[in-house]
């Protein structure tokens, strides 16, 4: 299994967020995490990234424990994530921005930037390329030297994208890549989203859009109160009784009615 | 390109300046009022290099200055080191207990972080004075011995220590510029506009906030080093928190994070404190209201300030010039431009 | 034994003082986040209010104190108004650079205005009384007394009023508090004066004990500092706590350690702590 999370539990204080959570994702699937506010989602992907330790259960990643690492060793092994609301760096350029994300794969320190090493120079090329690469890749290219605070959110939502790219993940965390942008510019990004596992990546993302959910997603898990109340593909969730009684009722599901369809 | 001729030429013009400056003026206070600007600008770079790059305000760099500055004078005069080595100790020194202080106080975050260095430079304060055995306490140290000669090189006049000041000055600049254009100081900037997306991609904040305050606390301790030979006495007023705020003050006026903000804040401050002589003690009535305009009105500062108005200037030029565009490639090298 | 129980007693009424500035200090960091360094500014700003006043127009003490409380609340209310209000949506490090504009501003206006020199505010409250075998002036007690009046009072304020609840539902959960409609902007402007009165209260009581001079603020605001982190940040029964306790260890430091490094203790205290619990001994009490 490429990522594994198993029991997963986060409690604050009395409040649990995230109940004895299971998600199993496979290589190359879209997979989705959906549910009404509140369900305990950014919660779950902060849990898989590292930036909060879990109160139990376990997260492997192609085969590797990486419960309780901290989000930088995360990264390096391999799974990129996004925030709802990306804080990039607005006085730089776009490229700026981007080519910070290849810093995991570089190992110039203080003597190098001091003497300008070759290794420096040549970490620094690299990357550039792969800062323009990853531009290239996600429609900006024509950007690069635009400051941030001069392009449209769309485009920002794109660099955040291309940023996460950049540090060469196998798993990519979306959490509500179409937030704020028109539905013509959704489409765009479950485009551009649908041709990152195309390149052999596998994306897990958090998202209110129904519509781009369900012609994108390989699978889907529903939260509800951070409890999985369901799994499966686009058409089974459309149909399932705890799904619809989550999204219209907004009853309280017990934990019985925790399946997998 | 003209713009980017232009500012070299001023880096260029103002080097030879320097450089000519003990031949221009004749007056030896000056001369004197000078030197002690650039020793404030060295430790305003290592101000710099920690809160301006990275964005985590330190209150205890003056105390850094002090351990630089009493470490020198301490080893000379009490210990009867040799001047060099005790100035190399004084380096050490500072960035070794920077890195122990560091290695704690990087645990709290903002302003805790604030917080727990105002309280460990005010016991560095208190403890310099009050061991009165071994600092002197109020009374001071004095009798610190001019730098050492080095082969040929003496440093006895005030013309030869303008020089030796001025020498490590431009080594902390050149050192601040290699920083800030490298992919440490990127790392540093991507640390400074948001730890967590920092940490996203790969970035520990910790261990740059750490190394950055590390650098800091050197250039601190050169600078107390050098203030120290230079003025020859020291007191526990050089560890007081009020100094403290008065570098931070140049830095912010300056331009905080940019490259030359250090050098322009502190010399334009020290010339402004020189010209308000009559104002003495109570010249912050003016310069406090100022720093606070400045941090609502125009918190880039003057170099900021100045570097953003350029750069809108020069996007508006190219997109005069837009029709002669070429197709974009990957080039093999790239100026940096940023801030 | 004795001795214990009058370094006791230094030590609480050394504490009262450092409380009655922690409370403003942690107030204004609840509900508006703010780490207000001027603080300190404020209390010394207030012995001098209290001294000219007392010498100049010959006002009792105690209506003189009155006095000084209603001018440094107004001087903290200008601070929020002219400074901070303009720089709340901006970053921490811009607020701490303006408290330090601000501080910077007020030590040197004390200069400018009352000299550098020390200054004595006499105290018709000189004499020594004795209780339970201890000796202790006049002025002490009535640092002891005043405090816990003075806090009573907060408390009955913040308890039992409307607008009071308003500021303890802002400093437990901001965002939630807008949403019910509390006037942050009011809040704001209360907080600070509060905040600013009990700065001046502060330093009338002590001033009699103490000097008065321009940077008299700087140590009493660092330790400020201390109490409320050890307290928890925001936390009003931390920082009564806290600033006993700091009053107490001080005073027993100076006698069974040493008298010269007594300030110290605040700050080692303080650097333990941090150590040990990078976010303080009450953590989540502030979000």
């Amino acid at each position: 299994m490429f990522l594994k999370v198993e029991q997963l539990t986060k409690r604050f204080g009395g409040l649990t967020a995230n109940h004895n959570n299971d998600l199993e994702v496979h290589k190359g699937h879209i997979h989705a995490i959906i549910g009404p506010n509140g369900a305990g989602k950014t919660t779950f992907f902060n849990l898989i990234s590292g930036f909060q330790p879990p109160t139990s259960g376990t997260i492997t990643f192609k085969g590797t424990d990486i419960t309780g690492m901290p989000p930088n060793k995360i990264a390096e092994r391999g799974i990129a994530r996004t925030f709802q609301t990306t804080h990039l760096f607005e006085k730089a350029t776009v490229l700026d921005n981007v080519m910070i994300g290849n810093r995991l794969r570089t190992q110039s320190g203080f003597w190098d930037a001091i003497f300008r090493t070759r290794r420096e120079r040549r970490e620094e090329k690299e990357s550039l390329n792969k800062a323009y690469k990853v531009l290239e890749f996600v429609g900006l290219p024509h950007l690069a030297d635009e400051p941030i605070a001069g392009i449209t959110q769309e485009q920002k939502k794109r660099v955040a994208f291309a940023l996460a790219l950049a540090t060469e993940p196998e798993l990519v965390l979306l959490d509500e890549p179409a937030a704020g942008v028109n539905s013509g510019e959704t489409d765009g990004l479950a485009a551009l989203i649908k041709k990152m596992t195309k390149r052999g990546l596998t994306v897990c993302l958090i998202e209110h859009k129904m519509a781009m959910i369900m012609s994108l997603a390989d699978r889907i898990t529903v939260l509800n109160q951070g409890e999985r109340i369901a799994e499966g593909t686009p058409k089974e969730i459309q149909n399932h009784p705890a799904v619809i009684e989550a999204y219209l009722g907004g009853g309280q599901p017990e934990s019985s009615r925790t399946e997998t369809v | 390109m003209d713009k980017v001729m232009n500012i070299r030429n001023g880096v260029i013009l103002t080097f030879i300046i320097t450089l000519l400056l003990p031949f221009i003026v004749q007056s030896q206070y000056v001369l004197h009022v000078v030197t002690m600007a650039l020793i404030w600008a060295i430790s305003v770079y290592g101000y710099n290099m920690n809160v301006g790059y990275v964005g985590s305000l330190s209150l205890a760099h003056v105390g850094f200055f002090a351990i630089g500055a009493y470490t020198l004078g301490l080893l000379t005069v009490k210990a009867g080191w040799n001047f060099w080595l005790a100035f190399m100790a004084a380096l050490v020194l500072s960035a070794a207990i920077g890195f122990l202080v560091g290695l704690v106080s990087f645990r709290t975050k903002g302003h805790f972080f604030a917080i727990y260095t105002m309280c460990v430079g005010f016991i560095i304060y208190l403890i310099i004075d009050k061991w009165d055995s071994l600092t002197g306490g109020v009374r001071g140290l004095i009798g610190i011995p001019h730098p050492a000669p080095i082969g040929p090189l003496t440093f006895d006049t005030l013309t030869s220590q303008y020089y030796l000041v001025l020498f490590f000055l431009a080594v902390t600049i050149l050192v601040a510029k290699r920083l800030l254009h490298s992919l440490l100081g990127r790392t540093f900037l991507a640390v400074n506009n948001s730890e967590e997306l920092a940490r996203a991609i790969g970035i520990s904040t910790r261990k740059n906030q750490l190394l950055s305050f590390v650098i800091s606390c050197f250039f601190a301790g050169l600078a107390g080093a050098l203030y120290a030979s230079f003025v020859r006495f020291i007191g526990p007023d050089i560890a007081s928190i009020v100094l403290g705020f008065e570098m931070l003050m140049y830095l912010i006026i300056g331009g905080i994070g940019t490259l030359a903000g250090p050098l322009v804040g502190t010399l334009l401050m020290v010339w402004l404190t020189q010209s308000l002589q009559f104002l003495q003690d109570s010249r912050m009535v003016l310069f406090g209201p100022v720093l606070v305009l400045l941090v609502i009105f125009y918190p880039q500062g003057i170099v900021g300030g100045i570097t953003n108005h350029w750069r809108k200037r020069r996007k508006r030029s190219d997109l005069k010039h837009s029709e002669s565009k070429l197709p974009k490639q990957v080039p093999s090298h790239r100026v940096n431009a940023r801030r | 034994m004795d001795l214990f129980l009058q370094q006791l007693l230094n030590g609480l009424s050394t504490g009262s003082v450092y409380t009655l500035v922690a409370l403003g200090l942690t107030m204004v960091f609840g509900v508006l986040h703010i780490p207000n360094f001027a603080h300190g500014a404020f209390y010394m700003i207030g012995a001098y209010v209290t001294l000219t006043v007392m010498t100049i127009l010959g006002l009792h003490y105690w209506v003189a104190m009155i006095f000084s409380v209603f001018v440094i609340a107004s001087l903290a209310v200008l601070s929020d108004r002219l400074v901070y209000h303009p720089l709340r949506n901006a970053s921490p490090l811009q607020h701490m650079i303006a408290a330090v504009g601000i501080l910077l501003f007020l030590e040197a206006l004390a200069q400018v205005l009352w000299g550098a020199d020390y200054r004595r505010m006499e105290t018709s409250y000189d004499d020594v009384v004795h209780i339970f075998g201890l000796t202790v002036t006049e002025q002490r007690l009535l640092i002891l007394i005043a405090a816990v009046v003075i806090m009573a009072a907060l408390h009955w304020f913040l308890r039992k009023t409307m607008i009071g609840s308003a500021i303890i539902a802002m400093a437990q959960n901001r965002e939630g508090a807008y949403l019910v409609g509390i006037n942050a902007n009011v809040i704001s402007v209360l907080t600070f004066a509060i905040s600013g009165a009990l700065a001046a209260a502060a330093a009338t009581l002590a001033s009699p004990i103490n000097l008065i001079f321009p940077a008299m603020g700087n140590l009493v605001i660092m330790k400020a500092f201390v109490i409320i982190i050890i307290g928890g940040m925001g936390s009003i029964p931390g920082a009564i706590l806290g600033g006993y306790l700091l009053g107490v260890a001080e005073s027993f430091g100076a006698t069974y350690i040493s008298g010269d490094y007594k300030d110290m203790i605040a700050f080692v205290l303080l650097v333990i702590i941090l150590t040990v619990k990078p976010t303080g001994l009450f953590p989540g009490r502030v979000h």
